[in-house]
C-alpha cells in the first residue's frame, strides 16, 4: 500500500483518539439463586500454606497464616523477600481474619428443593457446614550466629526477626545451620539463585517471653508490607526436599480485579454442576477428589482458580464478607471506615470500597512448579465461585400431567448428576449409583398409572 | 506436467530442507495451487488457535468482543484505504484483528472496539520510507496498555499464561508458524528471536544455578510462541536486508529478556517489539533492501539463514543469494515494480 498523505491521516486518527474516551461497555454479574449449605475449605488439605496477598501497584502486603502445631521454640521460617523491611514493615495480625477469608472464599455446595409440578410452590432450607483434618508444617532450630549481614533485628509480637543479606550461598546456609536453621539438603542452590538476585531473607523464630504474653497457644501470621514491583510468590525453598506435593491457597486482594499467575495456566475449576444429594454427607471428600482429578486433567502443572468477587457481597454466601477493619489488617489499605458490606444476594451499587478477592489454589512439588509463582492482576471483575448444587426432588403425591412427566424425568437427571460426579471426581459410577439409590434417589422409571385410575377418583382408593 | 509451471528461483541458497522442499515435485504441485499471499495461512492458523482456545483453554474472549475487535480494524481499515486512496484488503485487518482477540483482554467493547481501530490506524498513520513503523497488533497492545496504566487501571489487560506449557501445543504452534514464517519469507526472524531469547534465559539459569527446567518450562509457554511467530515475524514491519534483520530480532529478544527478568515486566515481549520497531528505520538504513510485497516466494528474499551460501554445492547461487542492495532478485514469475530502497526522513 502506499502512502498518500500521512500528516493530513495522522491528524485524523489522533483527533479521533482524542475524541475517544474508553467508556465500558460491562456485562452486569448474574446472581444465583440457592442456599448455601457446606463449604470446602482448606483445613481438608494437609501441609497447606494460606497466603493473603494485598497488591496496589507496586505496594504489597502478605500476610502468611501459621498453623504449626509443634513445639513453639522450634518453630523457624526462612522467607525471601525482595528488600530490606523496617520494623513498621511488619506486623502479627490474627488468625480468626485468615479464617473468615478462608471461609468466605470457599467452594460451596448448595441445595435446591424442587417445587410440585402442578402448583409452582418454592422450599427453602439451610443446613449444616462440614470441615476434616488438620495441618502440619516444617520444623527448623536455631543456634548462633557467624557471617552474613544481618540488615535488621527487630521483635514483633511473638516473634524475633532478623532480615539478612548474604553474598554467596554457601555462607548463607552455613550461618543458617549455625543458627539452628534446618536448612533442607539442596537447599543451597535455591539459596544461591535468590542471593544473584538480590533477594534479602526474612528469618522468624519465636520468642518465648514474648509469646507467653500474648496468652495464646498458637503462633499468629506474620505479615510483611513493602514495594517492589516483583508481584510473586517465592515457593521453591518449600519444594527442596519437600516429601510430596503441598498446597497453597493464595488470596489476593486487589483493586481492579481477578490475579492470575503468568508463569502457569490458571484454571476455573469446574463450576455449578448438578451432584447427586449425598454429596452433603461427604462434600470434603468430593471437594478433596474433584481437585485432585482437575489437578492430574491438567498434568499437574496448572494454578486453579476458586473464587473471584468484588469484596462488597456473595451469592450464595459462605460467610459475610469481610469488614472494613479486617481488610485494613490484611493491607487494604484504601479503604477507611466506609459502609459495611452487604451481606448476602444483593449486588450492591458501586462503592469507594473497591476490593476484588481472588482466591488460587495450587498443589505443587518441585516437578511440576520449578520456578516461584508470578502473578499479575488483571482488569478482570467478573465473579466466580466453585459451586456445587444438590436438587432435592419433589416428594408430594400431586397428580397432573406435569407430575407423571417429572417423576418419570427423575431417573434421567439422576444418572446425570452420577455421571457428572463420576467425571468430576473419578470416583467408581456403580458406587454412585448405589449410594444414590441408597439415598433414596432410585433410578427406576415409576409405574406407569392407567389413565383409568384417575378417573372416578380410584388412584385414592388404591393408595 | 504441472511442474514445470514453475521452475525454482534462481536466486535462492537454501539449506538442505529449503532446497529439497522448492524442488521436490510434490512441493512444485502444490505450489501451483497455493495461494500466494502468506496472510491466507497466517489467518487459517490463527483461527484454528483460536477455536482451540475457545474450545479447550476456556479463553475468556466473549463473541462480543471478538465482533467489536473485527469491527474496529475494518472500519480503520476501510477509512485508511479510502483516505489513502488505495485498494481495500481486509487480510491485514483480519491477522491484526485475529491477533488481537488472542492477546489482549477488556470488559469494555467499546474500548475493544477503539483499540483495534486504532492498531489498524497506525498502519496508516505511523509510516516512514514506505513502510509502517509499528506492527499493528503490537501497536494496539502497546497503546491500550501504557493507556491503562496511566488513565484506566484494569482497562485493557494481556494473559500470558492463558497458553499454558504442554509442550505438543508449542510444537504444533511453532510448526504452524514456521511453515507460515516460510511463506512470508520470515523463518529467520522467529528462529533467531527464540535462539538469542532462549540463549539467555538458560545463560541466566546456568549462572543463578537454577534447574534448566525453569527457561525450558518458559520456552514451552504458548504466548511466547505465538508472539515469535505470528507477530514478530510479519514481514511489513520487519527489516527486509537481512543483517538487518538479524539485528532486529537478536534486539528483540534481549529487551525482551531484560524487560522480563530485570525490569519485571510479564508484558516485555510486546514493549520490546515496540522498542525494536522504533530503531528499526536505523538498522534499515544501515542495511537496505528491496521491501517485501505480499506474494513474494520465500526462495526470493536472501534470509538470514542462507547467510553462509559457501556451504552451498552450486557456487553461483552462493553469489546471487546476496543481491546488490536496493535491486530487487529478478525472478521469473514476480511481475516487476521498481525499486524503493527505504530512505529516512529529512529531519
Amino acid at each position: 500500500m502506499q502512502k498518500k498523505h500521512p500528516s493530513k491521516l495522522k491528524r485524523r486518527v489522533l483527533a479521533a483518539l482524542a475524541a475517544t474516551t474508553a467508556l465500558g461497555v460491562t456485562g452486569g454479574a448474574v446472581a444465583f439463586c440457592g442456599f448455601y449449605v457446606a463449604k470446602a475449605d482448606t483445613k481438608l488439605f494437609n501441609k497447606a500454606s494460606k497466603v493473603v496477598m494485598m497488591r496496589d501497584e507496586d505496594r504489597t502486603v502478605i500476610t502468611m497464616a501459621n498453623d504449626y502445631q509443634g513445639e513453639l521454640k522450634e518453630f523457624a521460617i526462612v522467607i525471601p523477600v525482595p528488600v530490606v523491611l523496617e520494623e513498621g514493615q511488619i506486623h502479627v495480625t490474627e488468625n480468626a481474619i485468615i479464617d473468615h477469608l478462608d471461609a468466605y472464599t470457599a467452594p460451596r455446595l448448595v441445595e435446591y428443593f424442587d417445587e410440585d409440578p402442578c402448583q409452582r410452590v418454592v422450599y427453602e432450607r439451610m443446613v449444616q457446614s462440614t470441615a476434616v483434618d488438620e495441618a502440619a508444617s516444617p520444623s527448623l532450630r536455631r543456634d548462633k550466629s557467624l557471617g552474613v549481614t544481618i540488615e535488621a533485628e527487630y521483635t514483633v509480637g511473638e516473634y524475633d526477626i532478623q532480615i539478612l543479606s548474604a553474598d554467596q550461598s554457601d555462607g548463607l546456609a552455613t550461618w543458617l545451620t549455625e543458627n539452628g536453621y534446618k536448612i533442607p539438603e539442596g537447599a543451597e542452590a535455591t539459596l544461591g539463585s535468590y542471593i544473584k538476585q538480590g533477594t534479602k531473607f526474612f528469618v522468624a523464630k519465636v520468642n518465648l517471653e514474648e509469646q507467653a504474653k500474648t496468652g495464646l497457644k498458637y503462633l499468629r501470621p506474620l505479615q510483611v508490607a513493602f514495594e517492589s514491583p516483583k508481584f510473586m510468590l517465592p515457593i521453591r525453598l518449600g519444594t527442596v526436599n519437600a516429601d510430596g506435593k503441598q498446597e497453597l491457597f493464595v488470596f489476593a486482594l486487589t483493586r481492579t480485579g481477578r490475579v492470575e499467575t503468568t508463569n502457569y495456566r490458571t484454571v476455573k475449576l469446574p463450576t455449578d454442576m448438578d451432584v447427586p444429594l449425598f454429596v452433603k454427607g461427604e462434600f470434603g471428600d468430593f471437594y478433596k477428589s474433584m481437585f485432585d482429578t482437575q489437578v492430574q486433567k491438567e498434568n499437574e502443572r496448572a494454578v486453579f482458580l476458586e473464587y473471584a468477587w468484588d469484596m462488597n457481597w456473595c451469592d450464595p454466601c459462605a460467610a459475610d464478607p469481610l469488614s472494613p477493619e479486617e481488610l485494613r489488617e490484611l493491607g487494604v489499605y484504601w479503604i477507611d471506615g466506609g459502609p459495611t458490606p452487604q451481606p448476602r444476594r444483593s449486588m450492591p451499587q458501586p462503592q469507594a470500597r473497591d476490593v476484588f478477592v481472588t482466591r488460587l489454589h495450587v498443589s505443587y512439588d518441585a516437578e511440576h512448579f520449578p520456578e516461584d509463582l508470578m502473578f499479575k492482576e488483571t482488569g478482570d471483575r467478573s465473579n466466580f465461585q466453585g459451586r456445587y448444587v444438590m436438587r432435592h426432588p419433589w416428594q408430594g403425591d400431586s397428580t397432573c400431567k406435569a407430575a407423571d412427566d417429572y417423576r418419570a424425568g427423575l431417573p434421567k437427571r439422576f444418572e446425570s448428576e452420577a455421571q457428572t460426579l463420576a467425571n468430576l471426581t473419578g470416583w467408581e459410577i456403580d458406587d454412585i449409583r448405589t449410594k444414590m439409590d441408597d439415598g433414596g434417589q432410585s433410578f427406576t422409571p415409576p409405574k406407569k398409572v392407567p389413565w383409568w385410575k384417575r378417573l372416578w377418583g380410584n388412584d385414592k382408593e388404591d393408595g | 506436467m504441472t511442474l514445470s509451471r514453475l521452475p525454482p528461483p534462481k536466486h535462492q541458497a537454501p539449506p538442505k530442507l529449503q532446497a529439497c522442499l522448492n524442488r521436490s515435485a510434490a512441493f512444485g504441485y502444490l505450489e501451483a495451487f497455493m495461494p500466494r499471499d502468506p496472510r491466507v495461512f497466517q489467518i487459517m492458523a490463527l483461527s484454528s488457535l483460536l477455536a482451540f482456545g475457545w474450545s479447550q483453554r476456556a479463553f475468556d474472549i466473549l463473541p462480543l468482543g471478538a465482533l467489536a475487535i473485527v469491527i474496529g480494524a475494518l472500519t480503520a481499515q476501510g477509512l485508511g484505504s479510502l483516505l489513502q486512496a488505495v485498494k481495500f484488503d481486509p487480510k491485514s485487518a483480519v491477522i491484526t484483528s485475529l491477533s488481537l482477540i488472542l492477546l489482549i483482554r477488556s470488559e469494555s467493547l467499546l474500548a475493544l472496539g477503539c483499540l483495534a481501530a486504532l492498531a489498524v490506524g497506525t498502519k496508516f498513520a505511523l509510516r516512514l520510507g514506505g513502510k509502517h513503523i509499528f506492527n499493528p497488533a503490537n501497536a494496539g497492545i502497546v497503546g491500550g496498555l501504557i493507556f491503562a496504566s496511566v488513565n484506566s487501571p484494569g482497562l485493557f489487560w494481556t494473559t500470558p499464561g492463558q497458553w499454558g506449557t504442554a509442550i505438543w501445543l508449542a510444537a504444533l504452534m511453532a510448526g504452524a508458524g514456521m511453515f507460515v514464517t516460510y511463506r512470508a519469507a520470515r523463518l529467520d526472524i522467529p528462529l533467531v528471536f527464540l535462539g538469542v531469547f532462549a540463549g539467555l534465559m538458560f545463560a541466566r539459569a546456568i549462572w543463578l544455578g537454577d534447574p534448566l527446567t525453569i527457561p525450558a518450562l518458559r520456552l514451552q509457554n504458548g504466548a511466547l510462541i505465538l508472539f515469535a511467530f505470528f507477530m514478530i515475524s510479519d514481514p511489513k514491519t520487519t527489516p527486509d536486508g537481512k543483517f538487518a534483520r538479524l539485528a532486529f530480532a537478536s534486539a528483540a529478544a534481549a529487551i525482551a529478556f531484560w524487560l522480563t527478568f530485570f525490569a519485571q515486566q510479564s508484558d516485555g515481549l510486546f514493549y520490546a517489539l515496540a522498542i525494536v520497531c522504533i530503531i528499526r528505520p536505523l538498522m534499515e538504513w544501515l542495511d537496505p533492501a528491496r521491501h517485501y510485497r505480499w506474494g513474494d516466494r520465500p526462495g526470493a528474499i536472501p534470509s538470514v539463514l542462507t547467510m553462509f551460501p559457501a556451504r552451498h554445492k552450486n557456487p553461483r547461487n552462493s553469489s546471487a543469494a546476496m543481491p546488490p542492495h536496493g535491486t530487487m532478485p529478478p525472478h521469473s514469475t514476480m511481475p516487476p515494480h521498481s525499486a524503493t530502497p527505504p530512505t529516512l526522513p529529512a529531519e
